[in-house]
């Protein structure tokens, strides 16, 4: 197969857009269709200071590289969970967070779960009634909850994290399978901060597949962390992937289509105010000031007290 | 002599001659969960599997 601009060896061939490139054009293709992004939803201007949530993986990874290439003014948050899973997965994707970081003379900012609050989070998990022993929950409350906490303290103007297609389009299937309004409501590529305390969130790599992040940090010769989450074992979000690429591998376009046509249909009205699912209503939190769902204490200071009892 | 396809753990053996994407789906490997690389260097699906060559299948899916 050969590419479409040069007619050099494709390297890739993205069926879903009918189009095959060879290395040096399709490293030039990302950051371009990123930047097209970036502007169609109104993420960020070069003007912003951007804090790019970081773990070490393909997406994070290929998320900064791409944003510096574009001549954004970042920086990385990597929070250290403390999961080990005999294979030390935090230390390793600590360190490679680090390299990337020191290797492109960028500045990263390490938030020590363990150091910081005193345990682990498979440890905190386990004092807790949240996520029935499994610490995924415990785990996307806590990087959450630090990750808007450090954008507000180093006063950052938008978060940035790398979740791609795929990842959208699992979440969107599971909320859709559930009729989830609330959350349905919410899901787009963009989170305004419209409540006191929280900062503005952003997805640039919405539109891209998994498969093309991880071509891009292998074709940009990008160390990631290769090996799962010891936790993600089973997880629902992989199984609704590959249901998706199942439908995907027979119907090229599919996975986009879903994802597009859902914010188109949520841009038209689909999910105006007036069905009877309505944004969560938020509050700030009495001990952090972050916003909260409930009246009251959030979830994550909650959590800290009820461990400490 | 058969080619060799490598997906973490586990190694496949197939005929030589068929393309990539045959090749996958003979093992039940959807092609939009991995990239492939030969003598490291990515390949795209259409590739013809050539005797004696061991082919990396590096998995993309990842979550939790």
């Amino acid at each position: 197969m050969k590419c479409r601009k040069c007619s050099a060896k494709a390297v890739i061939n993205m069926r879903q857009h009918k189009l095959a490139l060879c290395k040096s054009h399709y490293l030039d293709w990302i950051p371009e269709q990123t930047q097209r992004f970036i502007d169609k939803y109104k993420m960020f201007t070069h003007d912003d200071n951007i804090l790019v949530a970081v773990s070490g993986g393909k997406d994070s990874l290929a998320l900064w590289d791409i944003l510096v290439r574009l001549g954004y003014r970042t920086a990385g948050l990597y929070i250290g969970l403390g999961i080990d899973g005999g294979i030390s997965y935090s230390d390793e994707s600590q360190r490679l967070a680090k390299k990337f970081a020191q290797s492109c003379n960028l500045h990263l900012i390490s938030v020590g779960f363990p150091e910081e609050y005193g345990s682990t989070i498979p440890e905190i998990a386990k004092l807790t009634m949240r996520g029935r022993g499994k610490p995924c929950s415990v785990c996307g409350m806590s990087r959450r909850h630090i990750m808007n906490r450090v954008a507000r303290e180093e006063e950052f103007d938008v978060l940035v994290t790398g979740h791609n297609l795929d990842d959208e389009a699992a979440v969107l299937f599971g909320n859709t399978i559930n009729w989830q309004g609330g959350y349905l409501l919410r899901q787009q590529p963009v989170l305004e901060a419209n409540h006191p305390g929280l900062v503005k969130k952003a997805k640039p790599l919405c539109r891209f597949y998994e498969r093309e992040m991880a071509a891009y940090t292998i074709l940009r010769d990008i160390e990631y962390v290769y090996d799962e989450c010891p936790y993600s074992v089973g997880a629902k979000s992989i199984y609704y992937k590959e249901l998706l690429n199942k439908l995907e591998t027979d119907r090229p376009g599919a996975k986009l289509n879903f994802y597009l046509s859902f914010l188109r249909a949520k841009k038209e009205g689909l999910f105006s105010s007036s069905t009877d699912q309505k944004p969560m209503e938020l509050n700030t939190c009495n001990n952090c000031g972050q916003p909260t769902s409930v009246p009251g204490e959030c979830a994550f200071c909650r959590m800290l007290v009820s461990i400490a009892d | 002599m058969a080619v060799r396809l490598i997906l973490r753990r586990n190694e496949y053996e197939i005929k030589a001659g068929m393309t990539l994407r045959d090749a996958l789906q003979k093992i039940d490997v959807q092609p939009e969960a991995v990239l492939a690389t030969r003598a490291g260097e990515m390949i795209t699906d259409d590739e013809i599997l050539r005797d004696g060559e061991t082919i990396k299948l590096i998995e993309v899916i990842s979550g939790g």
